[in-house]
C-alpha cells in the first residue's frame, strides 16, 4: 500500500511501527518522508544540528530486509528517531551545541544510541540544544536558536528545544532528550508534546555528555503518552557501564500507558508549585485538568513540600559545581577546539584561550559559579548546604508520596516566550525550571504532557506528573488517562492544532 | 557573603582556565553577585543535622570484574586530537616563560 | 643548587635538630585491567594502545570500579593493621594538567578505605637490630595519570622543553596511596627508618601479590615529607620531596634534606613549604613550584561512582585469606633456617629473604642459597647499583648451579664464573657453561691421560703409594689439577689414580 508522505509524518510512532511490521509501509518510505519534511521545514525550525540521511536510509533498508526474512522485529523497529546532540554516536559529530566540540566525532556509541540501534530504530540525526544543556530556551546553542513550531518567533524551551521542536514540526515521530533540571519536560510543555524524565538511574548515562552527573537523565520525547512509553521501554534498563544505573526490572510503562486509569488514585497538588509567578493562562488550563482528573475518578489532595522553595537555590549551586568539573576536560588537548598554540603560549595559556573561545557566555557563567561554590572556604556554605537541602527536598517528596500516589503541578510557569526576551537575564531564565527542578534533585521521575492552549496567547500549556523512584509506570497510567480524556474533548491530540509551517 | 569582586572573578577564571576579557570580568562580577545573592537563600534552612545527598539513588558497591579488554583503535583516537607526534598527543610546553 | 654550600653535615645537624618525617608511598596495583575501565595495564606497551573512552576522559564516558582493586586495597589495609571503612566514597580532585584526561583525578579525599594502621620495621644500629613502629594514617585508592615526554630543549626535562607528548596508557591504572603519620623520635636513624619502611612496604606488597612493586618502572613511588624540630623552638616547616624512586634514594633524600634544612636554619633562614624534586644522579633535591598554595582542588564527592560499603563478611573473608606478613614470616624462617638475628638482618637489608626462600623452594640448600644471595650476587648488585631482586638471575638457575656442584660438574670457582656469564646476559646456566667451556673435566679418558702422564713423571711417588702410603696420592692429584687448569674434580682424580695403581683405601 502507499501512504501519502504528508500522512506518514503525522502518524504516531506506535502506528508506524505496526504498519512497518505488517509490511503495509516500508521503513525506507517512512524515513524518506521524514527526511523530506526535515529538508522542507528545518531551515525555519532549526531543530537539527546534523541530519544523517544516508545512514538513516541504510538502517531503514536493513530493517525492511530483516522484516522480509520473517525475523521478529522490536516494538519500534523501522521508526525514525532524532537524538539530542549530547549523546555520543560513533562517527557522527557530537557537539553538545558548543563550538568547543565542533566537528568532534566520538569513537563510541552511547548506551542509549546502542539500544536504539539494537531495537532497529532509524536515527535521523542530532538535535539542537543549549550549549552543554545549560539553558531553558535553546538560545544558548553556539549554532543558533531553534524555533518553536507554534510560533517561530518563540523559544521551543530548553535545553532540549531541538528534540521537542522536531516533534512539533513533524520532522520525527520520536526523539531523545536529556533532563537535568527540566530539559525534557519544559520543552515538551512549551511545544505541546510529551516528555518524560525517568527515575535517575533508570536510563544509562553512558555516552551522555555530562552536565551535572547527579542530576542528568536521558528520556523519551514523543507526541503521545503511548509513544513515549514505547520509547521508554527501549532505552531503559540496567547498564553495567553506568555505575549509577539501577539494577532492577524496568516498570512496565507500556502496559500502564495502554491501561490509562486514575480511578481510586490519590493525586497530590503541590502547594509550593503554583500561584505566584505562574501565568494565569497556565494556571487556568492546569486547574481544568485537575477537575478532569477528579471527574475520571482520582482523589485530589493538597500536599505541601516546604523545602521546594529552596530547590532553585540548591540546584543552581549543585549543577554549576558538577558542571565546572565535568567541563574541565574540554581543554583542547585531546579533542575539540585548540586556540593559541603558536609555540609562544604555555599549556595553561592555550587551555585558557581555547576554553575562552570555545565556550559561550552561559557556560562560562556557570563554570565560574561552580568553581566558586566548590572553593575552599565556600564549600560548606554553598555546595555542602545545597546537598543538605537536597536531602530535605527528598524527604518532602517521601512525605508527600505517603499522602498521594502521584503529584502534579504545571510544568513551567509560563508558555513559550519570545526569542531574545531573557537571553542575558540569567535569573529570569532560571525561573523557568522552578517546577521541574525538585524531581532532578530527588532523583524520582516525572512527565510533562499538554493540557491545552493558554487562553492568553494560544500557546501550549504543560502539566507535570511526578511519581516516586522506580514508579515510572504511574506517570504513564495517569498521563494516558488524562491524555485520553483531553483528546476526547478536543477530538484530536493537541499537537494537531500546531499551525502549518 | 555574596559580594564578589572583580579580582575574585579573575581568580575563579584562572582556576577554571578561562581567559576572560576585562569587559567579561566586569560583566560576570555583576551577574555572579546577583545569582549568588539569590541562591544564598538556602543558607536560611536549618540543616546542621541533615546528611548531605551526593547521590540521588541509594546504590552501593557497584564493581566490575578485573578482566582486560581491547580498547580503542589508536588511529581513531589520535585523529580527533588537535596535534599529535610519535603516536602521542602533542601539547604545548607545560611551564610558563618565567618558570622555564 | 646554588645554596648547596649552606648544608650542614648530617652528624652535626643531628646534634641540634630532631627530624620529623612522613612518607607517602604510591603503589601501582598489578590488576589485569585499569581502575575504572577494562583497558589492559601492561608496562611498556606502545603509546596510546591501552586506552578507551573512559581512561581518555572522552565526553560521556563513565567509570566503573575494578573489584580486584578494592579487594587489593582492603588486603593492604588489613596487612598494615588498618581499620576498614564501612562506607566511603571517591572524590574528584580538580586541577588542570595535560597528563590528566578529565582534568580532575578520581581519588579518595576525606573518606579513605583504610585508616589507622601500623607497620613495624627493623633497622640496624650499633647495638643490634632495632624495631621501629611506623604508624599509618590512611590507605586510599586513586587513578594514575598519563605519561609525559618532554621534547625540545637540551635535557629532556620539563624545564626548557618546547612542547610535550602524552601517552595515556598509564592513565587510570589503579594507584594506592599509603600515608604515614609523622614519625618522630628516630633521630639519626631517620634515613634508615625511611628506607626500611619503604622496603618493608615493598615486601608486604609482594607477599600480598597485589603489585610487582618495581621501583624502576615506577610501580612504587615515594614522597618524603620532612621538617626539623629544634628543641625548644617547636616543629619546623615541612618540605615535600617527590620523585624518590629507589630504596637508596629514600635514604639519601632524607639524609640530604636534613642537611639542607639544617643549613637553612643555621643560616638564620626559614624553611619554606614547598615541593622539591629529588635527583637520583646528584642525590640532592631542587626546589619545585612553591605556588601550591594557590591551588584549590575543589574536592567534591564523585557523582559518577557509587559509595563503597564493604560488608563485614567480605572483609573477614579477605582477612582469612591473607598470606603471612613479612615480619611474621621472617621470624618463622629465622627458626626454620636456624640463623641468628644478625644473619636475618643481613638478609633483610639485602632484600634477599624472598630470594633465598624461592631458591630453597627450587631445591637449593638453605646455607648455599644464603651464601649466593648475600655474597657473590649482592656484591654484583651493589656494584651495579640495583636491587638484588632486579638482578637477571633466577632461583631455578641457582638450583641448577648447585646441582652441578653437587654432582661434581662444577666447583665453587667455576660456579662464580657461571653466574658472571648469566648476569652478563650470555644465556642460561648450561649455555654459559658450554660457551665458556667451564665444566669440570669429567671425561675419564682425558683424566686418565693426565693421570698417566703424572704417574710417569713421578715414579717415586707411585712406589710410595703402592707400598701403602696412600696419602702420597695428593701429589699426583695436584699435578693433574694443574694440567686440567682446575677444571677437574679432585675426588674423582684421586679415585681414578688409585684404581689405576690397583690400590684400595
Ligand atoms: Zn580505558
Amino acid at each position: 500500500m502507499t501512504v501519502a508522505a504528508a500522512d506518514l509524518i503525522r502518524q504516531p510512532a506506535s502506528v508506524l511501527a505496526a504498519a512497518i511490521s505488517a509490511g503495509e509501509v516500508s521503513s525506507v518510505e517512512v524515513t524518506k518522508a521524514h527526511l523530506a519534511r526535515i529538508a522542507e521545514v528545518d531551515e525555519r525550525v532549526h531543530a537539527f544540528l546534523q541530519v544523517t540521511a544516508e545512514a538513516a536510509l541504510e538502517s531503514a533498508q536493513v530493517v525492511d530486509a530483516k522484516r522480509k526474512t520473517g525475523a521478529k522485529l522490536g516494538s519500534l523497529a523501522g521508526v525514525p528517531i532524532a537524538v539530542k546532540d549530547v549523546l555520543t554516536m560513533r562517527g557522527v559529530p557530537t557537539t553538545c551545541g558548543s563550538k568547543i566540540l565542533e566537528g568532534w566525532c566520538p569513537p563510541y556509541d552511547s548506551t542509549v544510541v546502542s539500544r536504539l540501534r539494537a531495537a532497529d530504530m532509524v536515527i535521523l540525526g542530532k538535535t539542537n540544544m543549549d550549549e552543554f544543556a545549560m539553558g531553558s530556551s535553546t538560545e544558548h546553542s553556539a549554532y543558533g536558536p531553534t524555533h518553536n513550531p507554534w510560533d517561530l518567533a518563540r523559544i521551543p524551551g530548553g535545553s532540549g528545544g531541538g528534540s521537542a521542536a522536531a516533534l512539533a514540526a513533524f520532522e520525527t515521530p520520536l526523539s531523545i532528550g536529556t533532563d537535568t533540571g527540566g530539559s525534557i519536560r519544559q520543552p515538551a510543555a512549551v511545544t505541546g508534546t510529551v516528555g518524560v524524565k525517568p527515575t535517575y538511574g533508570g536510563v544509562s548515562r553512558y555516552g551522555l555528555v555530562a552536565l551535572a552527573s547527579s542530576l542528568d537523565q536521558a528520556g523519551p520525547c514523543a507526541r503521545s503518552v503511548l509513544d513515549a512509553a514505547l520509547l521508554h521501554s527501549v532505552i531503559a534498563g540496567h547498564d553495567p557501564r553506568d555505575s549509577t544505573s539501577i539494577n532492577a526490572p524496568v516498570p512496565d510503562v507500556v502496559a500502564a500507558a495502554n491501561r490509562g486509569d486514575v480511578r481510586g488514585l490519590r493525586i497530590g497538588l503541590v502547594k509550593e508549585l503554583s500561584g505566584e509567578g505562574y501565568q494565569a493562562g497556565v494556571l487556568q488550563r492546569f486547574n481544568e485538568a485537575v477537575e478532569l482528573l477528579q471527574g475520571l475518578g482520582a482523589e485530589v489532595v493538597e500536599v505541601s513540600c516546604p523545602h521546594f522553595d529552596y530547590a532553585l537555590g540548591a540546584y543552581y549551586l549543585i549543577l554549576p559545581s558538577e558542571a565546572s568539573s565535568n567541563l574541565a576536560r574540554f581543554d583542547g588537548m585531546r579533542y575539540g577546539l585548540r586556540v593559541g598554540d603558536d609555540g609562544s603560549n604555555s599549556v595553561e595559556q592555550v587551555m585558557s584561550l581555547s576554553r575562552e573561545a570555545g565556550f559561550g557566555a552561559e557556560v562560562k557563567r556557570r563554570i565560574m559559579l561552580g568553581t566558586y561554590a566548590l572553593s575552599s572556604g565556600y564549600y560548606d556554605a554553598y555546595y555542602g548546604q545545597a546537598q543538605k537541602v537536597r536531602t530535605l527536598i527528598t524527604r518532602d517528596f517521601n512525605a508527600a508520596f505517603e499522602k498521594a500516589d502521584v503529584l502534579i503541578s504545571p510544568t513551567a510557569p509560563t508558555t513559550a516566550f519570545k526569542i531574545g526576551e531573557k537571553v542575558d537575564d540569567p535569573l529570569a531564565m532560571y525561573l523557568n525550571d522552578i517546577a521541574t527542578i525538585p524531581v532532578n534533585l530527588a532523583g524520582n521521575c516525572a512527565m510533562s504532557l499538554p493540557v491545552g492552549l493558554s487562553p492568553a496567547d494560544g500557546l501550549p500549556v504543560g502539566l507535570q506528573i511526578m511519581a516516586p523512584p522506580m514508579a515510572d509506570d504511574r506517570l504513564y497510567l495517569v498521563g494516558a488517562a488524562l491524555e485520553s480524556a483531553l483528546t476526547d474533548s478536543w477530538g484530536h491530540l493537541l499537537i494537531e492544532e500546531v499551525p502549518d509551517l | 557573603m555574596t559580594a564578589i569582586t572583580r579580582d575574585e572573578v579573575a581568580h575563579l577564571a584562572k582556576l577554571a582556565r578561562l581567559d576572560l576579557s576585562g569587559a567579561e570580568l566586569d560583566h560576570y562580577a555583576g551577574q555572579l553577585a546577583v545569582i549568588l545573592q539569590s541562591v544564598a537563600r538556602i543558607g536560611e534552612v536549618a540543616a546542621d543535622d541533615i546528611p548531605p545527598t551526593s547521590h540521588p539513588v541509594p546504590v552501593e558497591n557497584v564493581f566490575r570484574d578485573d578482566i582486560a579488554m581491547p580498547g580503542l583503535d589508536r588511529a581513531e583516537v589520535l585523529a580527533a586530537a588537535p596535534a599529535t607526534e610519535d603516536h602521542r598527543f602533542r601539547v604545548p610546553r607545560i611551564l610558563d616563560e618565567e618558570e622555564a | 643548587m646554588s645554596n648547596a654550600q649552606l648544608t650542614v653535615p648530617f652528624d652535626e645537624a643531628m646534634t641540634r635538630y630532631e627530624p620529623i618525617i612522613g612518607l607517602e608511598v604510591h603503589v601501582e596495583l598489578g590488576t589485569n585491567s585499569k581502575m575504572f575501565c577494562s583497558c589492559a595495564t601492561a608496562f611498556g606497551a606502545p603509546p596510546n594502545t591501552q586506552v578507551c573512552p573512559v581512561c581518555l576522559g572522552l565526553p560521556g564516558s563513565m567509570p566503573v570500579l575494578n573489584k580486584v582493586a578494592v579487594e587489593s586495597t582492603i588486603r593492604i589495609g588489613l596487612a598494615l593493621n588498618c581499620e576498614i571503612a564501612t562506607w566511603c566514597r571517591f572524590a574528584r580532585k580538580n586541577y588542570f594538567y595535560p597528563d590528566m584526561p578529565k582534568d580532575y583525578q578520581v581519588s579518595q579525599y576525606d573518606e579513605p578505605l583504610c585508616t589507622n594502621g601500623w607497620l613495624d620495621v627493623t633497622v640496624a644500629t650499633d647495638d643490634g637490630p632495632q624495631v621501629v613502629r611506623v604508624e599509618i594514617e590512611r590507605v586510599h585508592m586513586e587513578e594514575d595519570t598519563g605519561k609525559l615526554t618532554h621534547a625540545g630543549g637540551a635535557t629532556g626535562r620539563i624545564h626548557g622543553a618546547d612542547y610535550s607528548l602524552v601517552d595515556y596508557n598509564r592513565a587510570g591504572i589503579p594507584l594506592i596511596e599509603i600515608v604515614t603519620k609523622t614519625v618522630i623520635g628516630t633521630g639519626p636513624l631517620a634515613p634508615a627508618v625511611a628506607r626500611a619502611y619503604v622496603a618493608e612496604l615493598r615486601d608486604v606488597m609482594r607477599a600480598l601479590g597485589v603489585s610487582d612493586v618495581r621501583m624502576e618502572e615506577g610501580s612504587l613511588r615515594c614522597d618524603v615529607n620532612l621538617s626539623l624540630n629544634e628543641p625548644g623552638a617547636g616543629w619546623g616547616t615541612r618540605s615535600e620531596t617527590k620523585n624518590v624512586n629507589s630504596l637508596r634514594s629514600v635514604e639519601r633524600a632524607v639524609h640530604s634534606e636534613i642537611e639542607r634544612q639544617a643549613g637553612v636554619l643555621d643560616g638564620g633562614g626559614r624553611v619554606i613549604q614547598e615541593t622539591r624534586h629529588f635527583h637520583e644522579d646528584t642525590g640532592r633535591s631542587t626546589s619545585g613550584r612553591s605556588k601550591e598554595q594557590a591551588e584549590d582542588y575543589r574536592y567534591f564527592p564523585e557523582p559518577d561512582l557509587v559509595p563503597i560499603a564493604p560488608t563485614r563478611s567480605w572483609v573477614e573473608e579477605l582477612r582469612a585469606e591473607l598470606p603471612e606478613v613479612p615480619s611474621v614470616k621472617r621470624a618463622r624462617l629465622q627458626s626454620t633456617w636456624g640463623i641468628n638475628e644478625f644473619e636475618l638482618a643481613t638478609l633483610v637489608n639485602a632484600g634477599a629473604v624472598e630470594l633465598v626462600e624461592s631458591s630453597i623452594a627450587a631445591g637449593v640448600d638453605p646455607a648455599a642459597a644464603r651464601k649466593w644471595w648475600t655474597g657473590e650476587l649482592l656484591r654484583v648488585a651493589n656494584e651495579r647499583g640495583v636491587e638484588l631482586a632486579d638482578l637477571p638471575v633466577t632461583a631455578t638457575q641457582i638450583a641448577r648451579v648447585e646441582s652441578l656442584i653437587a654432582d661434581g660438574s662444577l666447583n665453587d670457582k667455576l660456579a662464580r664464573q657461571v653466574f658472571e656469564g648469566v648476569l652478563a646476559g650470555e644465556g642460561d646456566v648450561d649455555v654459559v657453561i658450554a660457551q665458556r667451556g667451564l665444566a669440570v673435566v669429567s671425561d675419564d679418558g682425558a683424566l686418565l691421560a693426565a693421570i698417566d702422564e703424572a704417574l710417569a713423571a713421578q715414579p717415586d711417588v707411585v712406589e710410595k703409594i703402592k707400598s701403602g702410603k696412600i696419602q702420597a696420592a695428593g701429589a699426583i692429584v695436584g699435578a693433574v689439577m694443574k694440567t686440567t687448569k682446575g677444571q677437574a674434580d679432585a675426588a674423582k682424580v684421586r679415585a681414578l689414580l688409585l684404581d689405576r695403581l690397583g690400590v684400595s683405601e
